[in-house]
């Protein structure tokens, strides 16, 4: 429904605001593209480290958050997860319809979201996911809730998430981040740094109010 | 050089030994010292409390009197801040384009005391003496709006005998804030306390500043608490030598 | 447009509260303490980008451009919106966007909502308005929690609990979550908070929600926060409401590299918050199944209208500025009796409100300008200080003594023979007020001054008349 469906008169609400906007900046000009493009963007765009300092940036980052960090290799993926799970004690896991079936070991219950109650999500010890890319200057994961994903409330009712990321999926900056989500820019997107805090109680920082309170990350580096 | 000096209303009325001291320093430099009688105000209390049309007169009179000036010095740095930031602005509200460029020929001759010496003059040492221990407090007006940076503690570093203590908490404000003071005492009186807590946690003799309206008010609060700390303005620091000892 | 700035408009002036607030011990200690932590924070993870200030550069830009074409993009947000499952709504003041958000929850037979924080929902005084018509809002935000339970009011934009200590917050929740037996750690009360809230979480089919930022040309909207509680509310329940000021707009998805940056830093002195959510419109399989967005002006084509004090809506909401406002430290938010607190509800405040209240919040600061060294988006927020000052006396609304004053003052400092007369007359008036060298108490609005300071009296000789004598002797 587009227009605002009140009216006011003869115009409607949406046009006496767009109103009021204009009359309120009579600068107003047609050139809006050219200065947009015009805009001084003199940030760092782009990072310097290579892949093997982007992975030591971002490891060191995720270790700060108190996330525990496991490195392994394609062929290893399957075995690590099966070991994780185990140190952990949990039985299994919920994952998103479509996760990769070669990533999930023996004696292990995977069950897939085709429509799970969030009761049912709530009663499971964690979740599996991969990642859209992460950015190692801030230690963030970035989701876009696809295929390997899932949806939104499958990484965010369970209390622990398991997250695999390919070290090439890792960036620098904030910047090279955004821009690679381009192509995803309309799907629903969640960055994860850390598991969630609040400092709302005398400034003391409490780590795991809502959402997992346990975060690990397997680095595959291809 | 010829300085004309701006000694600011207040300096003029109830502290003219910075005045004074000014005059010593830069005589003592060899630069030949003027004071134009018909200078009366900058108009930083009207501006900052709404009164842009008397302060727009103010700054009229202002430039009457120095418009031909070689090189204004003036050792109050929110008065500076209030020539080079908002002269521009008022010029440009009176919708006057000669005022305008008289204005923007005018600012760029006016120095605050401590640039005056480091930036303009390229002295630090000044054969000055004041065996006490002091500590400074950048002057809002002096630290931000005009960034002066280290300049004065340069200055004070080359002052035989002069032990200099870092001021805790140094940049925050003292609660002065012109009329803010008398609009806001209490806010202002808390201020107060925090500044003067950190000035006696110096253990400092003698609190100094680029500013006598900071001064007035910290010196003010120390007083009535009997805290035995002076309050003295930079140029008086500079002024003192083994010959003409400030006590 | 009848504006409501929460309840601005009657609130006491500045002065007056604060000087009621600074009584108050437990408050300025928790005020210094969380506004210390958070500065050193940022001040660090600030210190550590290189290009910091080219990145408050180009927020700077891309705010004013927006501001500058607003019309085009509140538009071009809209129909991308739409264009993606959501429904757009626009609320010329206050009581529209009640009206409205509470038109959407009847429609759904919502007895219940869910809300992430957002003042702007607490500036239209929403929670009353749902209340009125039988809707019962929970606030998610811990923070916003310890307020809704403590029957209390918000006192800083980003930590707006920070004035409560621990042994309150467990007496609340004690008695508000109905559990006797709650410990006093931190951990314990964050825990009673996942436990309540949780329930609601998967339960509450309804949720509101602000945004951070509101992106034109996708018609995404973006929520930024720690705790995890926008996420559920905006990823489990049936039907998402998004209160947006117009003034959160931003050109384009790539601008988020700016401001994602910026941000968290400013806010909480972190590289990244724990959480952002982006999203558009509806996402097949996915949360929400009905999402609507209400776009409020309510005073902002106000401020929008000046452009010497326009910059004030480039605000993204960090609370930086407080957390460096001497005067903010002093008092906490309350005393500016509005939702917008410390140097930027100094401006914003009246400005929202056509400077018809909240007169006496541009005087409320001694304008130190450490506000506008850690503003984000670089809003100048002195100068718009002395702007709106200028404003408040060429309304008419300065007190009369005060204008006579100032006018009284204008004409002794027109001319040197004005003010040397004035110099003689101090001279002589301040005779009853000297004891031993010394004014301890001045009478009228000066008492305030000699309350706590002692004054030097006007010395017998000014500079003026020094120099004079000097050049009479050298002759």
């Amino acid at each position: 429904m587009v227009g605002g469906a009140k009216t006011d008169g003869t115009m409607t609400i949406k046009h006496q605001i767009l109103e009021r906007i204009r009359r309120a900046v009579p600068d107003y000009s047609s050139m809006r593209e050219s200065q947009y493009e015009a805009i001084t963007r003199n940030y760092r765009q782009s990072g310097d480290l290579d892949e093997s300092g982007r992975i030591e940036l971002f490891t060191d980052r995720l270790r700060d958050y108190g996330a525990k960090v496991y490195r392994c290799a394609p062929w290893e993926l399957r075995s690590v997860i099966g070991e994780i799970l185990s140190e952990r004690r949990k039985r299994g896991l919920v994952i998103a319809r479509d996760l990769p079936e070669d990533w999930l070991p023996e004696g292990f219950e995977f069950v897939r979201d085709k429509g799970l109650t969030y009761g049912e999500i709530d009663a499971s010890e964690g979740v599996l996911t991969g990642c859209a890319l992460a950015i190692a200057m801030t230690g963030t994961i970035v989701l876009y809730h696809s295929g390997g994903e899932g949806r939104r409330a499958l990484t965010l009712i369970p209390d622990y998430h398991l997250c695999v990321v390919y070290t090439s999926q890792i960036v620098e900056t904030v910047p090279e981040g955004i821009r690679a989500l381009a192509p995803y820019s309309v799907a629903p997107l969640t960055t994860i740094s850390g598991p969630s805090a609040t400092a709302d109680i005398e400034m003391t920082r409490i780590q795991g109010v809502h959402g997992p309170r346990t975060l690990d990350i397997i680095l595959v580096k291809a | 050089m010829l300085i004309s000096l701006f000694i600011t209303c207040y300096n003029d009325t109830l502290f003219p030994e910075t005045g004074k001291a000014v005059v010593a320093v830069l005589e003592r430099l060899g630069h030949t010292v003027e004071f134009r009688q018909a200078q009366t105000c900058c108009g930083q209390m009207h501006y900052n409390t709404g009164y842009q049309a008397e302060a727009a007169a103010l700054m009229r009179h202002f430039l009457d009197v120095f418009r031909d000036a070689e090189i204004i010095c003036s050792p109050s740095s929110s008065c500076v801040a209030m020539i080079r930031d908002q002269y521009p602005r008022i010029a440009a509200h009176s919708g006057d384009p000669d005022l305008q460029r008289a204005i923007e020929d005018l600012i760029p001759r006016v120095y605050e005391f401590s640039e005056l010496l480091v930036d303009k003059l390229g002295v630090t040492e000044l054969g000055a003496f004041f065996p006490h221990s002091v500590t400074y407090h950048p002057a809002c007006h002096g630290l931000r709006a005009l960034q002066l940076g280290d300049k004065p503690i340069r200055l004070l570093r080359e002052v035989e005998g002069l032990e200099l203590i870092e001021l805790p908490e140094a940049t925050e404000c003292c609660g002065f804030g012109g009329t803010f003071s008398i609009k806001n005492p209490d806010v202002s009186a808390g201020m107060l306390t925090e500044k003067i807590r950190c000035v006696l946690e110096s253990r400092a003799e003698v609190c100094t500043a680029n500013d006598n309206s900071c001064l007035m008010h910290i010196g003010g609060g120390l007083s009535r608490q009997r805290a035995g700390v002076r309050c003295l303005h930079l140029a008086e620091i500079l002024a003192s030598t083994e010959a003409e000892k400030l006590a | 447009m009848s504006v409501r700035v929460g309840e601005a408009a009657g609130a006491p002036k500045f002065p007056k509260a604060a000087k009621e607030l600074i009584k108050n011990a437990q408050l300025r200690r928790n005020v210094r303490h969380a506004t210390d932590v958070i500065r050193n924070k940022r001040a660090r993870v600030v210190a550590e980008m290189p290009d910091w200030e080219e990145l408050r550069e180009s927020a700077r830009q891309i705010k004013a451009h927006t501001l500058r074409h607003l019309d085009f993009y509140l538009q071009e947000f809209e129909q991308a919106c739409v264009r993606a499952g959501g429904q757009v709504h626009w609320a010329k003041d206050a009581d529209q966007a009640n009206e409205i958000i509470v038109g959407l929850l009847h429609a759904h037979e919502a007895r219940e909502v869910i809300k992430v924080k957002t003042m702007t929902s607490d500036e239209i005084g929403l929670n009353a308005a749902l209340e009125l018509a039988g809707i019962t809002p929970h606030e998610t935000d811990l923070a916003d929690l310890i307020i809704q339970l403590g029957e209390d009011k918000p006192s800083h934009i980003v930590v707006p609990a920070l004035h409560r200590n621990k042994s309150e917050i467990r007496q609340i929740f004690r008695k508000k979550m109905n559990l006797p037996d709650l410990g006093d750690r931190p951990e314990d009360l964050t825990n009673a908070a996942r436990q309540y809230l949780r329930e609601k979480f998967l339960r509450v089919k309804a949720a509101i929600t602000g945004a951070n930022f509101a992106i034109a040309e996708t018609g995404s909207v973006c929520v930024v926060e720690s705790e995890g509680n926008g996420r559920m509310c905006i990823s489990l329940p049936d039907v998402l409401i998004a209160l947006v000021g117009i003034e959160k707009i931003i050109p384009r998805f790539q601008d988020l590299e700016v401001f994602l940056q910026l941000l968290p830093r400013s806010a909480t002195g972190e590289r990244m918050n724990p959480y952002n959510s982006i999203w558009t419109g509806i996402a097949e399989g996915d949360g929400p199944r009905e999402f609507h967005v209400v776009l409020l002006d309510n005073g902002r084509t106000n401020v929008l209208a000046d452009p010497e004090s326009r910059e004030t809506l480039a605000c993204i909401r960090c609370g930086a500025c407080l957390n460096v406002c001497p005067v903010y430290r002093q008092t906490g938010g309350h005393a500016y009796g509005s939702v917008y607190a410390g140097p930027i509800g100094a401006i914003l405040t009246p400005q929202l409100q056509s400077m018809r209240h909240s007169q006496s919040l541009p005087y409320a600061s001694s304008l130190c300008g450490a506000c506008y060294e850690v503003c984000p988006v670089k809003i100048n927020i002195p100068e718009i200080l002395l702007h709106l000052r200028g404003k408040v006396v060429e309304r008419g609304d300065a007190p009369i003594l005060e204008r006579l004053e100032m006018k009284a003052a204008a004409f002794a400092l027109s001319d040197e023979g004005h003010l040397e007369l004035a110099q003689k007359a101090g001279r002589i008036g301040q005779i009853p007020f000297q004891r031993d060298g010394v004014i301890r108490s001045l009478p009228g609005i000066l008492s305030g001054w000699s309350a706590v300071r002692d004054l030097k009296p006007i010395p017998a000789q000014s500079f003026r008349e020094w120099w004079a004598a000097r050049k009479q002797t050298e002759r």
